[in-house]
Order: structure tokens, then C-alpha cells, then sequence
């Protein structure tokens, strides 16, 4: 590359003028100008509108199961966090239910992103009692609506161990809970570097869905099958 | 939306750009498997302090706050309330808030200044008044106002016991070597909740069995955890979960009020408590409403105060994740820690958490606690493989027992362990085993078989045990709460079975609620079940040649690790 003086004044100008720029901005203290790219940013995706949606009504049938996802599902949000479809999760939860004779029916939670929130809900909603709250990541609980919220039939809180196979058997569980069988609960998977790997993007994640709430509107109907 | 799309920021790399072999094997260190963000102070992700924190400022009127960090009482979130209300001596305020922030800070460091003048200064500050005060100080700093500030004169370890299989047996051994290994207090968890009863009463046997006097607790939901502890299965409790905005408290039904009365129905049964915070929580769950982390913290730590919690569990704890992906993340973590210590507070500093895939980088974090040493330098040491470890892993585990070990006799710093020895270490597992045999036995609970026992006994985690019936056991634990079963049939089956003095030291420990001096600030018990705490043994630290100092027979048990040359050998 030839260097002349007209490159090198350009360079100059240009350099001068970012320097310029960069006084002119009321940096807050101790911000890099990296950090640019992310502050003054209010949103990660835009709201959707759900003008239209059909509240989720009280379910009567005694078989069945009610799985609550997140405001993000499906939309916003396509896979979990560790990567898997969320089609696909749907698919075989309800997969899982059928097996063991039992029904199921998808409602979106739209005023609570707190997954065991969305699982008690849906376990209040479900005409068997028990419902099974899944948010975008992939995080999943199973409840029943007699229990305290914080307490739980069987909770997955590591959404990134989660595989197929998993989904399919929390469905078959949820359903077996549904008909007083002795359950064995799904055993657990541990990884213990799952933080160091996985936390900055689950509260990434966590605020796409949660910057989807819209709490007027309960719990809304929602096929899932797009 | 992809997962690829999270990575926001990502450097602009020309893909067909010939790469280097030596930034090659640097993005292929652990350290670059871990998770980073920049500054976001719109979404919470700022450590120290966010553009959009409120400026320090109080108004008394009538005995009354009735401005509060730029906002004036009618605008009041209920945690400014309480704060103002509860938390801040009113009769301090104005002349604390006078003092400039600067120099706050430097009493802090200030080794002619105590202790005391520094708690009776703070007791007037603000939130944002104390986060603007962390800010002047440098990590080395926050080292020394931690060595100076912490409760209790010698610093205490605490214990993770848990495995995979929620196996109750091996968390007897485990909690019973834990015990021999130092580890003041050891607290459990559930991979399956409703092991919960029977996963406390082993902790209790176990601990018991290590070493006489060690405090225990099961972090389950809320109202189990209480029964647990009315009942007698634990001895203090732990998860009493403080939030720095309200939206997080709504999200979890809770308030700072009903957190202050959870507190008194445990203090009214006499059990020790404490709260847990941590900075990033708000972040995570997506309601940080633009404050840095340290100042969200140092709400929480306010709230805590004022709901008359003798301590906390904090350092980001379960959201080190968050906090440590965002520049001088640790630095406000142990920030974080020495508000609780200015605030008067116990602090159990966290470090039980994984973050890092970097041994360097988690190494590095917890010398910022371990050093100056804390009430707890844990709030969770994993005394088992972190495979085991159901708390989602810490940042040490029980393969790091000799490392951790090898630290304290090179710095001379006390950190809570000792070396034991294998003969030890198999003695204390089985007498725990055993013990849980027995009563289960007579308590007409599932079997626990002599094969189970020995496997227990020489395991290193739960691949090395036999795996047991989960849903006979959860039916047998929910049969256990339903017979009203409490911590006196434990001490009556262990001593109809022949375990007197593992009987007689649960026992003691129920006894601890009707002395009650172990709700005392940063309370431990000796082997002789008395209290130390940082009332009858205050820390007294004011400069070289005062405070604490390893020396005498503890330095000589510090020496003793295992693998020394032996010179007849040799």
C-alpha cells in the first residue's frame, strides 16, 4: 500500500473527529467506549401484540395437563438455551403425556416469567391439577396446584443438560402424577461449570421473555404447533 | 432467535484472516469459556456504580426519614421504606450523612480507627451513601476494612453437603468428614425436594458424628425449611432470600415484611438466622431498574438489618455468573461483603458457587475472602465432588481439600480446615453411616443395607454408591412429616440403638434453642458446644500485633499437612 501525505491527513481527520466525538458524549464514569454499543439500549427485541389472544380457560377434564410456557415461546425465543427447538420440546412433552393416556393443552403465561410461577398457574388452570411450566431457555417445572410456589413436584434447573429424552419423560411423569401412581422422578444431571458457561446468556434470555409480559392478559391459549 | 445472535458483541473477525497459533491456544484456555458482557447499565450489567444511581442524600423531620437518597417519602418504593423506617439509626443520620464519603473510606482502612467508630459512623448512612464509600476503595483496601470489620475474631468455614442421588447416607459420611475437616456449619440440598427430611436428619446425625458442635441446615422452600427447623432436623437456617428491587420481591409473594416475620418465627423458636442476597439476582431476573449491582446490594443488606437478622449470606452467591462477566465484577463482590461486615452484620461470603472454568480465575476470587478471612470464607465449600454438588457446584469442591489446605500453611492464614488423615476420614464416615443405619431402622423408615454402608464408607461421590429407591424413599420421608416425627425421636433412636454420644450431642444442639446464645451475631460452637460469636469474642483487630494470628496449636495443625518428605525415608 503506497502511504502519501493525502492518506495520512485523512487518517489524522478521522481520527480527530472520533476524539471530538468522544468528548461530546456525558460518558457515565468509568465506561469504555466498547460499552457504547450496549448502553443507552432499553430493549433486546421489540413487544409483539397479542391483540386477538383467547384467554385460557379453566380446564374441567380430569385428565388433563396444562403446559405453560413462556411469553417468548415459539416467537421471540425458537430454541433453549442449550440449543434444542422448542417445537420439538413442545412435541415431546405432549408426547410424553399421551403415552400415559393423559391430555394435554398449551397456554402462554404472559404475567410471569418466574418458571415456578408459570407452573403453579398452569397446575391451578389444568382440570387433573397438575401443569408443567416451561420457559424459552428451557428451564421446566412440574407443579401441582396445591403446593407452595417455591415447592415443586420435580424441577430441571439446569436448562443446558436438558435433552429430548427428558422432555419426553417429564411429560410421562406429569401424567403418571395425574393418576396416583408411585413416581419416580427423573434423575438428576448435575454440571457443575454450568454457570461459568451458561449464566451471562440466561439473563439475556431471561429478559427477552420477560420484556414480553403483558399481565393483563393472564395466561393466553397457545397451540404451539406454528 | 439463534443462540449465536446472544453474542451481541462479538469482535469483528475477519474469517479469512490466516490466525495465529498463539491466540490460537489463548482462546482455547478455560478462562475464554467463561461468560462476558459489557457494561449495560439500562439491564443492570454495571458492577460499582450505574449513571443511573441516586445520589445520597437524607431529610429528618419529626424523628421521621422523610427523604431517602433524592426521593421524598411519598415516593417510597416499600424497600425505601423499610429502609428508612427499620434500617438507618435516625438519631445518626444527619451527622453521619455529613461525614464525606471520602473520608468514611478512609477510616475504614485506618487502623487507629476501631471498629465500633466505624459500626456507630455507618449506622447513619444511606445505601447510596455506603455504595458511593465501597467506591473509594480499592480491593486491597476492602481486604483490610474486611480484616478489620469482620464480627467474630476468628474466621469460621461452612460446608456443602450433597449428592446426585440425594443418598441421606452419604451425606452422613460426607457431613461427618466434613465435620473432622473443620467446616463450622454445613448446609444441604435436594436434587428431589421431598428428600428434604430425610436429607436434614442425616445432616444432623452426620455432622454430629465428625465432630461435636457443628450448626447445620437444609435450604429447601421456605415453609419446609421452617417445619424442618421446628422440628429439630437443623439448627440454624439460611434462605431467607432479600431482593434490591420491589419487582423481584412481588415475583417471589414476599416482601420485606413478611422476610422480617419469617425471620421471628424462626428466632422464636430459638433457632440462628440468617438472610441471603447477592448482587446480579435483580439482573437475572430481569428488574435491576438501571442500578449497579452494589448499590441493588446494598439495599438488600439494609433490608436484612432491619428485619433484625443477626447475619447474611451474600457475595453475589448463586448469580456470581452475572457478576463476575462484568468488568470489576469481583472487586464488588467482596464490596458486597464488607457492607454486611459495616452494617454489623455475620457475613458468610459466598465462594460457593462455580463461575469460572479457569482454576487461576477461581483461585484468584476467593483470595480476596480468604485473606482478610470472613465470619464464613464458604457459605458453601463443597465437601464433595462438585459432580455431587447439588447446589449447582461451588467454587471449591473436595478435590480441592489439600490445595486449600497447602494455601493456609503457605500464607499462614487461617481458613477454617485442618489435614486429617485417611484412618480418620474412614473411622468418621462409617461411625456416621452406621448411625443413620441404626435410626432409620428404628424409625421404621427405608432400609439401609450393610452393602450401602461400606460403600458409603470408602466412596469418594455418589458413582462409587449403590443406588437406592427413590420413590420408596420419598414416600417414606413424606410418612416421616405426617407421624410428626422430630429431632428428640432422633436422639431416642440413637441412643436405643447404642450411638450415647452421638444421642447426647444432638441433644446439646437442641438445647442451643432454649440457651439461645448462638443467635448471637456470627455464632459457632466448639466441641464443647459453647458459643463463639462475635459478642463474647468480638473481632479486635486495630494493626499489626493485635487481632487474630495463627499461632500456637492451630499454626501447628495448619503444618501438619500429609504429604510431607520424610526424612528417614529419604
Amino acid at each position: 500500500m503506497e502511504i502519501n501525505e493525502q492518506l495520512i491527513q485523512a487518517i489524522t481527520k478521522a481520527v480527530v473527529e472520533q476524539l471530538k466525538a468522544g468528548e461530546t458524549q456525558s460518558a457515565p464514569v468509568e465506561t469504555a467506549p466498547a460499552a457504547a454499543k450496549l448502553a443507552g439500549k432499553t430493549r433486546m427485541r421489540p413487544k409483539r401484540s397479542y391483540v386477538g389472544a383467547v384467554k385460557a380457560a379453566q380446564g374441567t377434564n380430569p385428565k388433563e395437563i396444562v403446559i405453560g410456557v413462556g411469553a417468548a415461546f415459539q416467537t421471540e425465543i425458537t430454541k433453549t438455551i442449550g440449543g434444542i427447538p422448542l417445537d420439538e420440546v413442545l412435541r415431546n412433552v405432549k408426547a410424553g403425556i399421551e403415552e400415559e393416556g393423559m391430555v394435554s393443552r398449551v397456554v402462554k403465561v404472559m404475567d410471569t416469567s418466574d418458571v415456578g410461577f408459570m407452573a403453579l398457574q398452569s397446575a391451578k388452570l389444568s382440570g387433573s391439577g397438575i401443569g408443567i411450566g416451561i420457559q424459552s431457555k428451557g428451564t421446566t417445572v412440574i407443579h401441582q396446584k396445591d403446593l407452595y410456589p417455591l415447592s415443586n413436584l420435580e424441577l430441571f434447573p439446569q436448562a443446558p443438560l436438558m435433552n429430548l429424552d427428558t422432555y419426553r419423560k417429564i411429560g410421562r411423569n406429569a401424567a403418571k402424577y395425574v393418576k396416583g401412581e408411585k413416581v419416580t422422578p427423573i434423575e438428576c444431571t448435575n454440571d457443575p461449570m454450568v454457570r461459568a458457561k451458561f449464566q451471562v446468556k440466561a439473563a439475556l434470555m431471561h429478559i427477552v421473555e420477560t420484556e414480553q409480559l403483558e399481565p393483563e392478559l393472564g395466561m393466553i391459549e397457545w397451540e404451539g404447533g406454528r | 432467535m439463534t443462540a449465536e445472535s446472544y453474542n451481541i458483541v462479538c469482535s469483528d473477525k475477519n474469517n479469512n484472516m490466516k490466525r495465529s497459533k498463539r491466540i490460537e491456544t489463548l482462546d482455547r484456555r478455560a478462562v475464554n469459556m467463561d461468560g462476558f458482557i459489557d457494561e449495560w447499565p439500562e439491564m443492570g450489567f454495571v458492577a460499582m456504580h450505574s449513571p443511573y444511581d441516586p445520589k445520597p442524600s437524607v431529610k429528618v423531620e419529626n424523628g421521621v426519614i422523610t427523604e431517602l437518597d433524592g426521593k421524598s417519602r411519598e415516593k417510597f418504593d416499600f424497600i425505601d421504606q423499610f429502609i428508612a423506617d427499620y434500617a438507618i439509626r435516625i438519631d445518626r443520620a444527619e451527622k453521619s450523612m455529613a461525614i464525606p464519603s471520602l473520608e468514611i473510606a478512609r477510616k475504614i482502612v485506618d487502623i487507629h480507627v476501631t471498629r465500633k467508630e466505624i459500626l456507630e459512623i455507618v449506622s447513619g448512612i444511606t445505601p447510596a451513601k455506603m455504595a458511593e464509600v465501597i467506591n473509594y476503595l480499592n480491593v486491597v483496601e476492602m481486604m483490610m476494612g474486611m480484616q478489620k470489620m469482620r464480627a467474630r475474631k476468628v474466621p469460621g468455614n461452612q460446608a456443602h453437603i450433597t449428592n446426585l442421588k440425594d443418598d441421606p447416607v452419604q451425606i452422613a459420611a460426607d457431613a461427618a468428614e466434613g465435620a473432622l475437616r473443620g467446616f463450622s456449619e454445613e448446609e444441604t440440598t435436594m436434587g428431589v425436594a421431598r428428600y428434604a427430611p430425610f436429607s436434614s436428619i442425616a445432616l444432623l446425625i452426620g455432622s454430629q458424628a465428625g465432630r461435636k458442635g457443628v450448626l447445620t441446615q437444609c435450604s429447601a422452600e421456605e415453609a419446609t425449611e421452617l417445619e424442618l427447623g421446628i422440628r429439630g432436623f437443623t439448627t440454624y437456617a439460611e434462605t431467607l432470600s432479600v431482593y434490591g428491587t420491589e419487582k423481584v420481591f412481588v415475583d417471589g409473594d414476599d416482601t420485606p415484611y413478611s422476610k422480617a416475620f419469617l425471620n421471628s418465627a424462626y428466632a422464636s423458636r430459638g433457632l440462628k438466622v440468617r438472610f441471603t442476597s447477592g448482587s446480579g439476582s435483580e439482573v437475572l431476573m430481569g428488574s435491576s431498574e438501571k442500578k449497579s449491582m452494589l448499590y441493588l446490594e446494598c439495599r438488600c443488606l439494609y433490608c436484612t438489618k432491619g428485619a433484625g437478622s443477626q447475619g447474611i449470606q451474600n457475595g453475589s452467591v448463586s448469580c456470581i455468573g452475572v457478576t463476575a462477566g462484568v468488568p470489576a465484577g469481583i472487586r464488588e463482590v467482596i464490596g458486597e461483603n464488607l457492607v454486611a461486615a459495616l452494617l454489623g452484620l455475620e457475613c458468610a461470603s459466598s465462594n460457593d458457587q462455580s463461575f469460572s472454568n479457569s482454576d487461576m480465575r477461581r483461585t484468584a476470587r476467593t483470595m480476596l475472602q480468604f485473606m482478610p478471612g470472613t465470619d464464613f470464607i464458604f457459605s458453601g465449600y463443597a465437601a464433595e465432588p462438585n459432580y455431587d454438588n447439588m447446589f449447582a457446584g461451588s467454587n471449591f469442591d473436595a478435590e480441592d481439600f489439600d490445595d486449600y489446605n497447602v494455601m493456609q500453611r503457605d500464607m499462614q492464614v487461617d481458613g477454617g480446615l485442618r489435614p486429617v488423615t485417611e484412618e480418620e476420614v474412614i473411622r468418621v464416615r462409617r461411625y456416621a453411616a452406621k448411625a443413620v443405619q441404626a435410626v432409620f431402622k428404628y424409625l421404621g423408615l427405608t432400609e439401609v443395607t450393610d452393602e450401602q454402608v461400606e460403600a458409603v464408607v470408602y466412596a469418594h461421590g455418589s458413582k462409587d454408591t449403590l443406588n437406592r429407591d427413590a420413590a420408596a424413599d420419598i414416600m417414606s420421608a413424606d410418612d416421616l412429616m405426617k407421624r410428626g416425627i422430630t429431632g428428640v425421636d432422633v436422639v431416642k433412636a440413637l441412643s436405643e440403638t447404642g450411638f450415647e454420644e452421638l444421642a447426647e450431642s444432638i441433644l446439646n444442639m437442641l438445647k442451643q434453642r432454649v440457651i439461645g446464645d448462638y443467635m448471637h451475631t456470627a455464632a459457632i460452637l466448639d466441641e464443647n458446644f459453647q458459643v463463639m460469636s462475635g459478642v463474647n469474642t468480638p473481632n479486635d483487630y486495630q494493626g499489626p500485633g493485635t487481632g487474630y494470628r495463627v499461632d500456637g496449636k492451630r499454626w501447628e495443625e495448619i503444618k501438619a499437612i500429609p504429604h510431607r518428605i520424610n526424612i528417614d525415608e529419604f
